[in-house]
């Protein structure tokens, strides 16, 4: 569409100019200063640089600690993704059936989301403590088994899942109910009146339909577990007990804050820019999608 | 249970005339019942973390580490969280975070709308460019630029300071791609209208744009205060010292480690509900914009 334009030389520049100059000197700047240290190894007390290559990239990729942050990274993301679909799913499959106080029952699901990551970590923390927390106490009943997150590396793994999972459950809810109040009525009702049962309904109608937004936040939940998670890491588990819960955006900040080794911290950071750009590209392929056919 | 559908069944026919439905009338109101029971039931497996920290910083010490768990409400609240709005530097803590969340969200929406305003209703050199460099930093969270941008606000002199902890998070192409998507549906005979009043642009963005761009700014605003107010990596990595931190970090000092602290679980809890208080009553008391702008600007 062609659109009415004003007509002044400098003017659109001042008005772009706040935003690209934060752009460049907080995003740009220090991209290419991560791009390039990854290339270098830099001293302890950060006096002296040498260049060396893809060396830190090589170290990196021979080394099993960091093999076992990328597998502790898709194991939390995928914990938190399958929660919050699952959940999500089974909520829009509720709600299929037009009942009537839908959106009281969004408020009721949904505010979790405000709730900050470490925040819901400090609860969880408090809810699997192994001598007062309620869940060790309950499943005393049922097993002997210790469940001492301390202790243990996947109840660790299992406490900063849930966590991480109920802040963001209410966001999947959200756009699932969007998605189902996008389908056209006559098109369930047409279903029922052929006979169509409410489980037939769901998975012949409804869920084809909602398949573009699941794949949607399929990556949007990959993408905020993949780098929203540090807080939770760091707040609650410190990457530990031995290294179960060290996920690789808290390996970046361990090894590059604590460790001072700014070399790998570095090329850690360029792995993971390759991987958020991945997923960006599949989430913007899906977003045009979505625009051509609607 | 035949009664409650009796009473209902008018209302329902009334507002929705579904003839064909009747015959299984019956069969469909048992249906609502199950589906109403698995609804609360999610609910309250949702709410129940929040519930139970709430339980916590209204018990004493002695009632916290009670075994069996006690699972309702004591009445020790004021004492609870009176110690902890003194002991971790709450007021202050607090403070920081809403300015963080306050600044961010609102330099964010100036400077959104001022570019998308410039993309939309300007031709000029290099537009596509300043599109793509805006579009690029979705794919540069702070997460993967760690060391270096912590440099760089180190070299600016902003280390501990309010511009650090709010300017670097203004950048936002989530926000600049929801104002020109708003602003592309706004009718092109408006912008003519104006332009043949003689209506500069300045002045067309503010009596014209703006009022029509207030649904959009109040959605963005609510999930982008939430977005600041949550922010950890960012104020962890650039403040020292106890009088910047803002709240999310600072409660990490009143965590009773195991086996070196007295378990004051209740005023840790205490401290957690102020924390999160701001951030929920926000969403609660905007959920219509809140859900207008989680929606919106993934788009």
């Amino acid at each position: 569409m062609k659109r009415s334009v004003f007509r002044n030389r400098a003017l659109p520049y001042v008005l772009v100019l706040p935003q690209i100059a934060v752009t460049v000197v907080f995003f740009f700047w220090p991209a290419f200063e991560s791009l390039r240290l990854s290339l270098f190894r830099t001293s302890p007390f950060g006096d002296k640089t040498s260049f060396v290559g893809l060396e830190n990239f090589r170290k990196l990729l021979t080394t099993p600690e960091y093999y076992q942050s990328i597998a502790n990274t898709f194991v939390f993301a995928s914990g938190v993704t399958a929660i919050g679909l699952g959940v999500g799913l089974f909520v829009a499959a509720l709600a299929t059936q037009k009942i009537r106080g839908l959106a009281a029952y969004r408020t009721a699901v949904l505010w979790p989301y405000g709730i900050a990551p470490p925040i819901a970590g400090i609860i969880f923390l408090f809810i699997f403590h192994p001598s007062y927390g309620v869940l060790p106490y309950w499943l005393g009943f049922v097993t002997s088994y210790d469940f001492n997150w301390l202790l243990k590396g996947w109840v660790a793994m299992a406490l900063v899942i849930l966590a991480t999972a109920w802040t963001h459950v209410g966001y999947n809810i959200a756009f699932f109910l969007a998605g189902l109040l996008a389908i056209p009525t006559s098109v369930l009702e047409a279903a029922s009146v052929d006979g169509a049962g409410a489980i037939r309904r769901f998975r012949s109608i409804i869920f084809p339909l909602l398949s573009p937004i699941t794949f949607y936040l399929l990556v949007v939940n990959l993408i905020f577990s993949f780098f929203g998670s540090f807080g939770v890491i760091h707040a609650v588990t410190q990457g530990g007990p031995g290294g179960a819960t060290e996920i690789m955006v808290f390996k970046v900040y361990k090894d590059g804050f604590i460790g001072l080794n700014l070399g790998s911290s570095a090329a850690q950071s360029v792995l993971l820019m390759i991987l958020v750009i991945t997923l960006t590209a599949l989430q913007f392929r899906f977003v045009e999608k979505r625009v051509t056919y609607s | 249970m035949s009664g409650g559908g009796t009473v209902a069944a008018p209302a329902r026919v009334a507002a929705l005339p579904r003839v064909l439905e009747a015959p299984r009338r019956r069969a469909f109101d048992w249906g609502r019942v199950v589906v109403h029971a698995l609804l609360l039931i999610c609910v309250a497996v949702i709410a129940f973390p929040l519930y139970y920290a709430f339980v916590i910083s209204t018990q004493t010490v002695q009632e916290v580490v009670a075994r069996p768990p006690i699972l309702r409400p004591s009445v020790h609240l004021l004492a609870n969280y009176a110690e902890a709005w003194g002991r971790s530097h709450m007021p202050r803590l607090l403070w920081n975070s809403a300015i963080v969340a306050v600044v961010s969200a609102l330099g964010k929406i100036a400077i959104s709308m001022l570019s998308a305003f410039a993309i939309v209703y300007f031709n000029f050199r290099g537009k596509a460019i300043a599109f793509w460099m805006i579009f690029i930093t979705l794919m540069l969270p702070v997460e993967v630029r760690i060391m270096s941008t912590y440099e760089v606000i180190g070299s600016l002199g902003w280390l501990d300071s309010y511009s650090g902890l709010t300017v670097p998070l203004m950048a936002s192409a989530t926000a600049t791609f929801l104002f020109r998507q708003f602003y592309m549906t706004v009718p092109n005979e408006l912008v003519e209208a104006a332009q043949l009043d003689g209506v500069g642009p300045l002045r067309f963005l503010w009596a014209f744009l703006l009022p029509l761009s207030w649904a959009n700014i109040a959605a963005l605003f609510v999930v982008l205060f939430i977005f600041g107010w949550n922010q950890y990596l960012w104020p962890l990595m650039i403040t020292n010292s106890e009088a910047m931190r803002v709240v999310v970090i600072g409660l990490q000092d009143l965590i009773p480690r195991t086996g070196t602290h007295v378990p004051e679980w209740n005023v840790m809890m205490a401290a957690a509900m102020m924390a999160l208080l701001p951030p929920v009553a926000v969403i609660l008391v905007m959920q219509r914009w809140f859900v207008k702008g989680l929606i919106e600007t993934e788009k």
